[in-house]
This record gives C-alpha cells, sequence and structure tokens, in this order.
C-alpha cells in the first residue's frame, strides 16, 4: 500500500483552480518531486499534505488514514520551508529540539538526539549559534534537521535550495540524497528547477495548471515525455510537428512539417492519420560536415544559422531546406577548439529512428 | 540648487523651532526664581520643592500613576487580542470599533460615556475614569500590535504548528516572543496615553477625584504659579523617557496613523 | 472541522475586545443619540425616559432640543466659527508642515528616523501643558509679547493683546496638531520616484515648475490625509479656546462643554454633539472617498 494517496484532490480559489483532481500514489522511501513552473499547484498540493490548506475536493490518505480534519500539528508530517522558517529567538539545538518538546519526549533524551541529529547533517558543535549567525547552507542543514529529528512519516520539502548559489547547490543536493538513502523516510520534494528533478528523484511529477501531466521516473520523463508541455519544460527539445503517414510493425512514418518524411519508432501503436509532434532531444542529433550514411538514421543538410556556446557544449541551430530550424548539440570535448561549426556553414543532420518519441496531440 | 536647499532647511528650522520651542521655555520658567512667567530673575529649585508638598498635586498625581497602570494593564491585553484578531481573522466590526475612538474628537466620548455612566449609577470616580481610559487606549494598542505582526514572518508561526504546537502553543512559544517588543511599546503608549489625558477625563471624573492633567488644568485656569510649570517639566521628561523606550522597541509604531 | 476550530478561535480572540469595545464606546455613543431626544431633568440631566405622570407610563421623547438648535441662528453660527477655525487651521498646518516634510523626505535613511521622531515626541507631551506654554508666550507679562510690542511701537501702532483673542486659538490649535499633518504628507512624499523630478528637469521645468506640477500633485493623498487628521479633531477641541480663547473665541466644543458640566442641559448638549458626530463622519467619509478617488 503505497505511504501517501492523493484522490481526486482539487483547491479553488473562486473560479480558478490551483489544484484540479489530481490523483498521486507515493511509496514509502521515495524521494519524490513535484516538478512545474510557477502557479502550476505544486505548492498548494503541498500545503495541503502538511495540513495548512484544505482540499475543496478528494482526499489526502496517510498510511491509510484520511487526514480530513486533521490539523498540521497533528499530522505525523513535517515540513523543510522554503525561507527555513528558524525560530530567530531560539538558538540551533532548541530550534532542532522543538519537534521532540511538542512530542512530549523525556527532556533527558532530548540533548542526546539533538546531538546526533545535528552530527546527521553535519552542524556538531553550532548548537549555540542563532539562526542570524549561520550561512545560507547551514540554516538549510538546520531546517532539515529539525524537520527529521522525530523520524516523521513524511518529509516535505519546499524549494529548500532556491536561495542558495549554484555550486552550494550540487553539494548540498548530494547531501540529500545521502541523508534520504540514509534515513530512508519519503521526501516530497518540490521545485521548479528540471535538472534538480532529474538529479535527486526517483519518480517525478511534472505539474501544469494544476493537472499532473506525467508521473514517471527521471530517465522515462526525460527520454518519453507524453505530451509537448513535458517535453518543452525538461530541459532543450526539438518539437516537430507532423502527422502519422504509414505504419508497419514497430516502425512508421511521419510526415514532418517543412521538413519531409522521417522514420521513427511507434512506441504507443498509434495509427496513421494521427497528429502531433515528434520531441528530439539536441544531443540525439548528430551534425557533421559529411556524415556517414546510415540506414537506421534520418538525415537532412542544411546551413547552420546561429550557435550557442555554452562552455561544455555547444548548441547549432541549423535552418533545413525548407526553413525548418533543428537544434543539435555537440560537446566541445576537442582540445582547444571551442567552435566545430560557424554560422553559415553548410552541414548534414542526423538522427536515428529510435532517437525521436512522437508525440500524438 | 543650493539656494533652494537652504530655504528648506531654514524653514523646517523655523518649524521645529516653532515646536519645541514653547516647550523649552515652559521647562526654563520652572526655574525662574519669579512669580510671573516673564523676566529670568534667578535659579531656583523652590518651585519643584513647593511642589512635592502640595497635597493636592501629590494626590493627583498617585491618582494617574493607578489610573496608568491599570487603564495601561487591561487595555494591553484587550489590545494585543484585538491586534491579534484583525491579523489573523477577518474582522469587520472590529476595526471600525478600534479606529472610531481614535478618529472621532475626543469630547464626544467624554461626553457620551458621561451619559452612560450616570445612566446606569456607577458612580463617577477612580473607576469611570479608568474604564474610560481603556476604551479608547485599546485602539492604540491593537494597532501597534497588528503592524508587528504584519511584519512577522508568517512561516515561522506555521513551522511551529508544522513541527507539533497547537494554535496556542504555536503563539505562546513562538508568536508572542516575537511580537512583545511590539507588545510593550503599546503597553508604555496606552500609559502615556492615559497619563495625559485631558478631555475624556475631565468629563468623567466627576467631583471627587482628580488627575494630573485635571489638576493642571485647574491651576492653569485659576491661578497660575510656576508651581505648573515644574510639574510639566516633570511630566514631559516622565514621558520622554517612555516614548523613547517605546521608539525603540518597535520602531515605526509610533507614526501609528 | 478545521474550519469550527477558527471560528471558535476567532470570537475566543476577538471576543472580548469587541464586547469591552460595544459596552463602552458603541453603546455610550447609541445612548447619547437617544438622549438627544429627551427631555431634560429637573435638576440637570435627563429626564427619566418612561413618563409616570398622568398615570400611565409613556415614553417621553421629544425633538425640542433639535428644535432649538435649527431654531436658533447662534448654533449653526457657531458651528460655522468653528468650521472657519478648523479650516485655518488645516491651511496654516499644511503650509508649516509641508517644507518640514519635504526635508525628512529628502534626507538619508539614518537622519529620517531621527527627524520623524523629533517630530512626534512633541505630541506625546501633555496637551495641556503645550496649551499653557502659549499661555505663557502670549501672556500679556511674557517678555516675547514686550518685545514684539516694542517693535509695534517703533512703527506707531497700539501694543497688541495676544492673549484671549482668536489669534491665539488658532495658533494653540496649529501648534497641537502639526505632527498630524506631517506625518502624513512625509509618508507620501517618502515614496515619490526621485527620477520623475530628474524627468521633469530633463524636459524642461524650473524648480518651482517641478514642485507644483509633479511634488504636489502627487503628494494631494497624503495632504488629504493629513488635512482629514487635522480638521475633525481640531473642529471638538474646547480646551484651547477655553485656556487662550477668553470671550471671543469660543468653538463648538466649549458650548457643548457647558451644556453638560455648567448649565446641564444633556438633551440639547447631546443634540450639539450629534451635529458634530455626523459633521466628523461627513467629513471623514469626503476624505476615505477622495483618497480613494486619488489612489485611482
Amino acid at each position: 500500500m503505497p505511504l501517501l494517496e492523493i484522490r481526486n484532490v482539487t483547491r479553488r480559489f473562486g473560479t480558478f483552480a490551483a489544484v484540479d483532481q489530481v490523483s498521486l500514489n507515493i511509496e514509502a522511501g521515495e524521494f519524490f518531486t513535484l516538478l512545474g513552473p510557477s502557479g502550476c499547484g505544486k505548492t498548494t498540493l503541498l500545503r495541503m499534505i502538511a495540513g495548512f490548506d484544505v482540499p475543496d475536493g478528494g482526499s489526502i490518505v496517510l498510511d491509510g488514514k484520511d487526514m480530513v480534519g486533521i490539523p498540521p500539528e497533528a499530522r505525523n508530517v513535517h515540513t523543510v520551508f522554503q525561507s527555513y522558517a528558524l525560530f530567530p529567538h531560539m538558538n540551533v539545538e532548541q530550534n532542532v529540539a522543538f519537534p521532540l518538546k511538542m512530542a512530549n519526549v523525556d527532556p533527558a533524551r532530548i540533548a542526546q538526539r539533538v546531538e546526533e541529529t545535528l552530527e546527521d547533517v553535519r552542524l556538531t558543535g553550532m548548537g549555540k549559534r542563532y539562526p542570524n549567525e549561520l550561512s545560507g547552507g547551514q540554516k538549510q542543514r538546520v531546517a532539515v534537521a529539525r524537520a527529521l529529528i522525530n523520524r516523521p512519516k513524511l518529509l516535505l520539502l519546499d524549494e529548500p535550495l532556491a536561495a542558495l548559489d549554484a555550486k552550494l547547490k550540487e553539494s548540498v543536493q548530494l547531501e540529500l540524497i545521502a541523508l534520504q538513502k540514509e534515513i530512508g523516510i519519503t521526501f516530497v520534494y518540490v521545485t521548479h528547477d528540471q535538472s534538480e528533478a532529474l538529479a535527486l528523484s526517483h519518480r517525478i511529477a511534472v505539474m501544469n495548471q494544476g493537472r499532473v501531466e506525467q508521473v514517471d521516473e527521471p530517465s522515462k520523463i526525460y527520454g518519453f515525455p507524453k505530451n509537448r508541455f513535458v517535453a518543452d519544460f525538461i530541459s532543450q527539445c526539438n518539437l516537430l510537428d507532423g502527422q502519422i503517414k504509414a505504419c508497419s510493425g514497430e516502425r512508421m512514418t511521419v510526415a514532418l512539417s517543412g521538413i519531409g518524411d522521417v522514420v521513427a519508432i511507434n512506441m504507443e501503436g498509434d495509427a496513421p492519420g494521427l497528429k502531433g509532434a515528434l520531441a528530439l532531444r539536441p544531443e540525439k542529433v548528430a551534425i557533421g560536415r559529411d556524415l556517414p550514411a546510415d540506414a537506421e538514421a534520418n538525415c537532412f543538410t542544411g546551413k547552420v544559422h546561429d550557435l550557442l556556446y555554452l562552455g561544455d557544449v555547444t548548441i547549432y541551430i541549423v535552418e533545413l531546406a525548407n526553413g525548418m530550424r533543428i537544434e543539435a548539440l555537440l560537446p566541445n570535448s576537442a582540445a582547444g577548439r571551442t567552435k566545430f561549426f560557424e554560422a553559415g556553414d553548410e552541414v548534414q543532420i542526423a538522427w536515428r529512428h529510435d532517437a525521436g518519441h512522437f508525440l500524438n496531440d | 540648487m543650493n539656494k533652494r536647499v537652504v530655504l528648506l532647511w531654514s524653514a523646517a528650522i523655523l518649524a521645529y523651532a516653532f515646536l519645541y520651542a514653547p516647550l523649552a521655555i515652559v521647562v526654563v520658567y520652572s526655574f525662574n526664581d519669579s512669580r510671573l512667567n516673564a523676566e529670568w530673575v534667578g535659579f531656583t529649585l523652590s518651585w519643584y520643592q513647593k511642589l512635592f508638598h502640595n497635597e493636592k498635586m501629590l494626590h493627583a498625581a498617585w491618582n494617574s500613576l493607578l489610573i496608568g497602570i491599570t487603564a495601561s494593564a487591561v487595555s494591553t491585553i484587550l489590545g494585543t487580542m484585538a491586534g491579534y484578531a484583525m491579523y489573523r481573522f477577518r474582522t469587520r466590526l472590529l476595526p471600525v470599533l478600534i479606529l472610531a475612538p481614535i478618529a472621532i474628537p475626543e469630547i464626544l466620548m467624554g461626553v457620551s460615556l458621561l451619559i452612560f455612566f450616570v445612566l446606569l449609577n456607577i458612580s463617577l470616580g477612580m473607576v469611570s475614569i479608568v474604564l474610560s481610559h481603556i476604551a479608547f487606549c485599546i485602539g492604540f494598542v491593537a494597532i501597534v500590535v497588528r503592524s508587528r505582526l504584519a511584519g512577522m514572518d508568517e512561516s515561522l508561526t506555521e513551522a511551529a504548528r508544522d513541527l507539533g504546537a497547537t494554535p496556542w502553543t504555536a503563539f505562546r512559544l513562538v508568536t508572542l516572543p516575537l511580537i512583545m517588543p511590539g507588545v510593550v511599546a503599546g503597553a508604555l503608549m496606552a500609559f502615556t496615553l492615559s497619563i495625559d489625558d485631558f478631555v475624556i477625563t475631565f468629563f468623567t471624573a466627576g467631583v471627587g477625584s482628580t488627575t494630573l492633567p485635571l489638576q493642571i488644568y485647574t491651576m492653569v485656569k485659576i491661578a497660575v504659579t510656576p508651581e505648573v510649570n515644574a510639574v510639566s517639566t516633570l511630566l514631559m521628561t516622565l514621558t520622554l523617557a517612555l516614548i523613547l523606550i517605546a521608539s525603540r522597541l518597535a520602531p515605526g509604531s509610533l507614526r501609528t496613523q | 472541522m478545521a474550519a469550527q476550530q477558527n471560528r471558535l478561535h476567532k470570537w475566543l480572540i476577538s471576543g472580548p475586545p469587541l464586547a469591552y469595545l460595544i459596552v463602552f464606546f458603541a453603546i455610550p455613543v447609541l445612548i447619547m443619540v437617544l438622549a438627544s431626544f429627551r427631555n431634560p431633568g429637573e435638576f440637570g440631566g435627563l429626564a427619566p425616559l418612561l413618563n409616570d405622570e398622568s398615570g400611565s407610563r409613556e415614553i417621553d421623547l421629544t425633538t425640542e432640543s433639535y428644535g432649538r438648535f435649527f431654531g436658533d441662528f447662534l448654533y449653526t453660527e457657531l458651528f460655522l466659527k468653528s468650521l472657519a477655525y478648523a479650516g485655518v487651521t488645516t491651511l496654516a498646518c499644511l503650509l508649516i508642515a509641508y517644507p518640514l516634510a519635504m526635508l525628512i523626505a529628502r534626507s538619508s535613511k539614518r537622519h529620517r528616523d531621527l527627524l520623524v521622531l523629533l517630530v512626534i515626541l512633541p505630541f506625546w507631551s501633555n496637551f495641556l501643558i503645550r496649551v499653557y506654554a502659549w499661555m505663557i508666550i502670549l501672556g500679556p507679562q511674557s517678555v516675547f509679547v514686550s518685545a514684539l510690542n516694542h517693535i509695534v511701537g517703533w512703527f506707531g501702532l497700539a501694543p497688541l493683546t495676544l492673549l484671549y483673542t482668536p489669534f491665539a486659538v488658532i495658533i494653540g490649535l496649529v501648534y497641537v496638531h502639526l505632527p498630524f499633518m506631517v506625518l502624513p504628507l512625509y509618508a507620501n512624499l517618502e515614496k515619490h520616484d526621485p527620477a520623475l523630478l530628474d524627468a521633469a528637469q530633463d524636459l524642461g521645468a524650473n524648480a518651482w515648475r517641478r514642485f507644483w506640477r509633479v511634488t504636489f500633485p502627487l503628494s494631494l493623498p497624503g495632504v488629504y490625509a493629513g488635512a482629514a487628521l487635522v480638521f475633525i479633531p481640531a473642529l471638538g477641541i474646547f480646551a484651547i479656546p477655553d485656556i487662550l480663547g477668553g470671550t471671543e473665541g469660543i468653538m463648538i466644543g466649549n458650548v457643548i462643554k457647558q451644556q453638560f458640566l455648567d448649565t446641564r442641559d444633556w438633551p440639547f448638549g447631546s443634540v450639539l454633539s450629534m451635529v458634530l458626530t455626523v459633521l466628523a463622519i461627513v467629513l471623514a467619509g469626503a476624505a476615505a472617498w477622495i483618497a480613494k478617488r486619488a489612489r485611482t
């Protein structure tokens, strides 16, 4: 039985549905992420799980128990807030001990557990400091320690890394993964940063305008997005409009507007006539002056229209004969060279038949 | 450009002088060895000495103190509740009743309370004064507490509840300590307002009781001696000290309008 | 259930202050409304509400006091005079407060808080002291008046008496209400974007034009707020005319005080108070309406 069941939950503000008939099952021990742009409803959903907001429809069931009418302090669910919400008038020890005090744990044992937890988040010795004496990263760890100390069933994290700079983010992300593995508590993580979601999660729920677009493992979300929104939201993606012309067995022929006919793998058993788009990741598009012929690939010629130098890779925007543009990604791994091609160069691009994923509308 | 700045500064300095000169004059004359508030004769502390032997004045000061402390205590508790309620819940009647005593001319409140007490056969005296003072002090405390709450990080109270605290415990352990400076500032302001109040006290005091401001009024109308200057100076000093403390505790709350 | 708990909390917390204010503010005001329709008692105060005289109990209400008010122009004139006093006071406050508020708004952040505090401090000193101070300054024995009269004498004019005149009342009113004009003005001016003035200057406006066409119009909401905070309380003041005004500078507050404490004609006093209340509410409403319009 899943640890957390969200059944058809809806939350409306006036006529606007912030969360619209969302159903999710989250398993114990998972690192589950709610991913989406601002306003998609992920934070509202999180607050309902925590108990700060009440669904207008549907129910939230934790460990088999319906959470309706149960206030936040009675749920065994704790939150790491985006602003950390450390009590400024209490020092680190008192902050971390707070949940234990609330649970009426024997005072003699509190001190020891606080020390252990501080060790877990690598903040030993910081006990007597006050929040305004801590760095951003330290504050974040206190917030996590405080939320974990009495081993809640569920830990909710509301964009906890949003305020950290890029370098710090990376190391904290690794720590979070290790922590979650070690303690084994189920995490429900909210973020708008898709690369963060891909890095941290066991499973991701991509949300948009109050609805869940797709729930899957990161690799599937990335490789097999279900619709345009997911494909576009996750990293870079070419979305080439087209229509299925013919199907035979595993393969199908798709007529891409402005490009021509290409061959793709028929993953979902689609029939001819379906309109949609071919989702093609730029790193799967080979680019070169003279590519070797490949029977398993779709090949086209074009001219480099523009390029984006990103340091480790370069994205080439190639304009094909009919005016359509496709992005191809090339790592800048050859020593000494920053660019392989210049704007205006004549090039060939190709992608394997199984490189793209057809999304029907 | 410079000329205009100079002009602005002079106008402003004149305005400040206008604000403080009269008060300074009162203070200066309190040390003047002369019955008249006219020319400077010499320095003396005799007026202050006379003050401390003035039975009526001491009695009035004592009354003012008692009233001030009682009114301040009660209105701080009620005002904090009101301020919290206005912040946390949607209240419609409460804000009106909070703001009205502050917005309308004081005489209206004084007069209506007079009728009220007489009709209810409540004798006019210390009790009626205290009850009246509480009525107009609640609003000030409520406004100060509310603005202090508005400036507080709401996620802190949420975090407390998230970690297992009941609403009352969250208020007690997290919210209250954080707004305490505002509460204390409100209490000090209420005390000052009570000590200084004239109009409402004038109508609800009846014959028997007197407060410091009422005593000053009698002295001003009937027999002006520099004792008035002396008691005024002392009162001003007290008020100044209290308000400076309050402004340290809750900066910005003094601009309650 | 959470919503129920919420409602319970709401009433538990807002209940006591609400109850207190209803009992000691709202109800007295309502009683005063009723009192304006009652008859004066034999020895002052109010006559009993239920009249037993003719053997049957009937409620003794009358509009006689209102009749007296509207019948005798004296009282309306008094209100008009009070309005005039309040108006002059407001204007004077505006003229003095504006440069002060501008200065504070243009100062550095550090200085600003100190300057604002300096404006507020006199307000917190006892009201009577502030009025009494002007008694000293304007009184016949005052060194300042003597000095002034020396100068006046040079011009061959008769010496001035300043105390117990309308002039003294106005000065007292202005002095007491000045902080109320400074603060809203300052709060408004502080928010002005300095870039607007730069743009105006860039487009050819000189200093006066910049003030009159950019700063002043933008500051109007602050002006209205300050005006309301000065005008409405000033209307009902009685202590200042009482101490500084003598027989000439009487305002409506004085008459109300007289009715209640000296003449003891409470119904009539209540009528005067009602008119004052209605006036205050209408003005406050107008101020709020203007402020709302100015914001859009």
